[in-house]
């Protein structure tokens, strides 16, 4: 008994304790650099009074200078109406997409089905330099809507893909009743079966988001004007200073701009892990 | 939208009581709503037409700029093959395709191994088994350019905290060169990359963990396998097409990657740890030679395309459909 309990520390207990300190060290590391005084912050690191783990006089400086002095707000509001309307427009195609290919039968229903998880695999890396023009072709250059048309391509096919899925585990009867008493196809689907697909929906909308939220070439690519970009490119691009690095304030901008996406994470944290699994799941 | 809501209630009021002579028919609308082909057509549409004018026409947009010798403000002429093999013949381009394969390479292992280990950990019954998993996946839920912004502060040449512990600690005297040196400089990558794509690993394996019958490793420990035994024969196959669909997410993903390298080294020292799509986008955007950084974006398109076949042939998951 006395060795198993020994075992259980040492194949179970402290690997896991390491690895969840691990994976939350470089946060732990953006709050205490975000809130240490530049004194600290660029002290030796042999000096005999340097202690990197915490900080004895934690202050608020870097982030009011972040709040006031930059234009950090407006990119947590440009980061959010983008992230918002994509989601929105990605979630609406993809629920009758969704629908249409787990339910309806027509002609080239599998290649079109398949075309489409094919997008999901062609990464914006691929695709940023000839989208950058038509961009600019279409004039959508330096606005919000150029990242709010391109992000449902990666999106779309994600939402998709997660509600057919879901759609399919939703027994057909439920439609068939629905038609019998007299409704369309298109009124069962809206009236009957889109209200059980809820969960479903949370969970492709939370991690749609959080996926806009994070993008980050075309919204380096197709936003030029400091005031429209986000918060990755923002932080990234306005706050490093040619060469200077004030890593107090981007530790404050890292940590802020990481903690709208991890807030919404937290509260729908089941829908996100549903969401994660159902997109290697289908 | 109101109104359409409004006549669709309407359509269907109506034919709740069609027995009803005096109702008006909205035919053609109820029939199109009705109708399986023309109701997929309408319902498709939004998502094909969006896929086609931001996927399909840049993609072959892609195409045409790699074949021509377009830069910004002038649109090109067809020049044939000339940019890939000029590409091809650009030693930081062979070293930027080079370092594409072993990060993706070694990442993909790392987080396959760190990702099944503690897949197989979570896989118990323990307290605040919840809120060790939300936390795992924080890495994968924050900005990668925001932590890898982190990172950097880490790994930073005169004050990075990883230096000062491994001093302490005694490990190290002098200081470790992080980003300062080009092999570390790609392995620091990795080791990011890694951080950050293991809890999608962990989790979807879980899922995948979840679903195995407890009753076959019963049957097989009842048949005296041991542990090694039962995960290599229980729980590994019917583990394969979950890790399979994880793998080909991530190659994907470490393979075009973008962002972690852009923050992390910027393609330095000395244009050493480029990406394949971290030196394109020097060349089209810094540059503005865009027929030759599409080009080099595009060699990473064998890859991805076969990467892509191989899930769909070994999977066939849309079998049935």
């Amino acid at each position: 008994m006395v060795e198993r309990r020994w075992k259980k520390w040492v194949y179970f207990y402290i690997p896991l304790s390491l690895i969840v300190l691990g994976a939350l060290f470089p946060f732990y590391w953006m709050l205490i650099t975000a809130v240490r005084p530049d004194v600290e912050l660029y002290r030796s690191w042999r000096a005999a009074n340097n202690t990197p783990l915490w900080t004895l006089a934690p202050t608020l400086a870097h982030v009011q200078d972040l709040l006031a002095r930059t234009t950090f707000p407006r990119w947590l509001w440009n980061t959010f109406f983008i992230a918002v309307a994509s989601t929105g427009i990605s979630l609406f195609c993809g629920l009758l997409a969704g629908y249409s290919l787990a339910r309806l039968r027509f002609p080239m229903a599998g290649a079109l089905g398949t075309a489409i998880f094919v997008t999901y695999l062609v990464p914006p890396t691929v695709l940023f330099i000839p989208l950058a023009n038509i961009i600019r072709s279409f004039r959508l250059g330096d606005t919000p809507w150029a990242l709010i048309l391109t992000y449902p391509t990666f999106l779309i096919p994600f939402c998709t893909w997660l509600l057919m899925g879901y759609f399919k585990t939703i027994p057909r009867e439920l439609e068939e009743c629905a038609r019998i008493d007299g409704a369309t196809r298109f009124g069962a689907m809206v009236r009957i079966i889109f209200p059980i697909a809820v969960p479903g929906i949370l969970s492709a909308g939370i991690f749609a988001f959080t996926l806009s939220w994070n993008e980050f070439l075309y919204a380096l690519v197709f936003l030029s004007s400091p005031d429209k970009k986000t918060v990755p490119v923002g932080v990234v691009s306005e706050l490093i200073r040619g060469d200077a690095y004030f890593w107090g304030q981007l530790m404050a901008g890292a940590l802020l701009g990481s903690v709208p996406v991890a807030l919404a994470y937290s509260f729908f944290v089941e829908y996100y892990v549903a969401g994660l699994t159902g997109s290697v799941k289908g | 939208m109101k109104n359409r809501v409004g006549r669709e209630e309407a359509g269907s009021a109506r034919e709740v009581v069609s027995a009803h002579p005096s109702a008006p028919r909205p035919a053609l609308l109820a029939s199109v709503l009705d109708d399986e082909k023309l109701l997929a057509l309408l319902l498709l549409s939004p998502a094909v037409l969006l896929l086609a004018v931001f996927i399909a026409y840049p993609f072959a947009m892609g195409i045409w700029l790699a074949l021509s010798d377009a830069s910004v403000g002038n649109p090109g002429h067809f020049i044939g093959v000339k940019n890939f093999v000029k590409a091809w013949n650009d030693s930081i381009f062979r070293t930027a395709f080079w370092n594409t394969a072993v990060y993706a390479f070694w990442a993909n292992v790392l987080k396959l191994a760190l990702g099944l280990w503690v897949a197989l950990l979570l896989n118990r019954h323990f307290c605040g088994k919840r809120l060790v998993r939300a936390s795992m996946l924080l890495p994968f839920i924050v900005p990668t350019v925001l932590s890898a912004l982190a990172w950097r502060w880490m790994f930073d040449p005169t004050f990075s905290v990883l230096n000062w512990l491994l001093y302490r600690v005694g490990l190290i005297t002098v200081k470790l060169p992080f980003l300062s040196d080009a092999s570390w400089a790609l392995w620091c990558a990795i080791v990011v990359n890694t951080w950050r794509g293991m809890p999608f690993f962990a989790i979807t394996l879980l899922a995948g963990l979840q679903t195995i019958n407890p009753d076959l490793h019963e049957a097989a420990s009842l048949d005296g396998a041991n542990a090694w035994r039962r995960f290599r024969h229980v729980t590994w196959p019917l583990l394969t097409p979950v890790t399979i669909v994880v793998v080909v997410f991530s190659v994907i993903q470490t393979f075009a990657d973008f962002q972690l390298i852009y923050v992390l080294t910027g393609g330095g020292p000395a244009n050493s740890t480029h990406l394949v799509a971290t030196y394109a986008y020097q060349i089209a955007i810094g540059a503005g030679l865009l027929g030759e950084g599409t080009a080099m974006s595009l060699f990473m398109f064998p890859v991805l395309f076969a990467v892509v076949w191989i899930q769909l042939r070994y999977l066939r998951r849309l079998e049935g459909m």
